[in-house]
């Protein structure tokens, strides 16, 4: 078993804000990330898969495919947009890092046949990132 | 009470990717460019990663010393500034960086007596990376 980690990078802009919660407690909750009018990221995504090493190839998995999914289902789809107003699933869920990494993994997970996806970690800047292992 | 250590190290070689037991065109539609007949090289990040108990005398996992001079001597000495294909590892076996991290792997695992391998690391490039555990699940 082989573990091979791709990364890729897009900026999108998003901000936090929970319908349930009064603006009073939106502001005290989530500060500077409730501004209506958004604020970007460069974000880093790092996609693992795991496999066995083919005996022929020498590969788990072919790069060039692994690379070509990712920029179609995830950087195409995120890249320089507005999460919350652009992307379905961000109309009622807050576009938070967390979120952002399940709704990454969800994209991926079916569109993965060449090797097992085993973690999408998201950094939201260098100091902050959030790993999704698919668990529930 | 058991840690992690993790030294990183750097080596600079070539390879080429090419299965013999494919036909020409299956080499260069598998391998794409990295089917150049001359080859063409990395610089590969090594991560080594040992766990063990903490020696309540010393406070080490294991004396970084011993770990540097056998990479050193081992893998870097062996490794660097070599052409991949070329080596014993490499004679039927496609040095893809995933059959490096497995070899390099194997030779710690095999060779250093100061502590347990826990994991391999390496980067390729900044954007592509393996890791290998002797075929252990990793968990990050």
């Amino acid at each position: 078993m082989v573990y091979l980690t791709r990364k890729a990078e897009f900026s999108a802009s998003h901000y936090y804000h929970s319908p349930d919660m009064t603006p009073e407690e939106n502001q005290r909750l989530f500060g500077k990330c409730n501004n209506p009018h958004g604020h970007g990221h460069n974000y880093t995504l790092e996609v693992t898969v795991k496999g066995s090493v083919d005996a022929r190839s020498g590969f788990v998995v072919d790069l060039k495919q692994l690379k070509e999914i990712m920029n179609r289902e995830v950087i195409d789809v995120l890249d320089h947009r507005f999460l919350n107003k652009e992307i379905a699933e961000f109309q009622d869920q807050i576009p938070t890092t967390e979120n952002l990494a399940i709704n990454i993994w969800n994209r991926l997970k079916p569109k993965l046949s060449l090797a097992t996806l085993h973690r999408v970690r998201v950094y939201e800047t260098p100091e902050l990132f959030v790993d999704y292992y698919g668990e529930a | 009470m058991k840690a992690y250590l993790t030294r990183r190290y750097w080596f600079s070689a070539s390879h080429r990717l090419n299965c013999a037991s494919m036909s020409a065109e299956e080499n260069r539609s598998v391998y794409g460019k990295c089917n150049n007949p001359h080859g063409h090289g990395h610089n590969y990040a090594l991560e080594v990663t040992v766990g063990g108990a903490v020696d309540p005398r010393t406070g080490m996992v294991c004396n970084l010393a011993d770990l540097d001079a056998f990479v050193q001597e081992r893998i870097l000495d062996r490794f660097g500034h070599e052409n991949l294909n070329t080596l014993s590892e490499f004679k039927d076996l496609v040095p893809t960086t995933e059959n490096l991290c497995v070899a390099l792997y194997d030779i710690l695992e095999r060779g250093f007596r100061h502590a347990q391998i826990d994991k391999v690391r390496m980067e390729e490039t900044m954007l592509n990376s393996f890791e290998y555990a002797g075929g252990r699940e990793i968990r990050t």
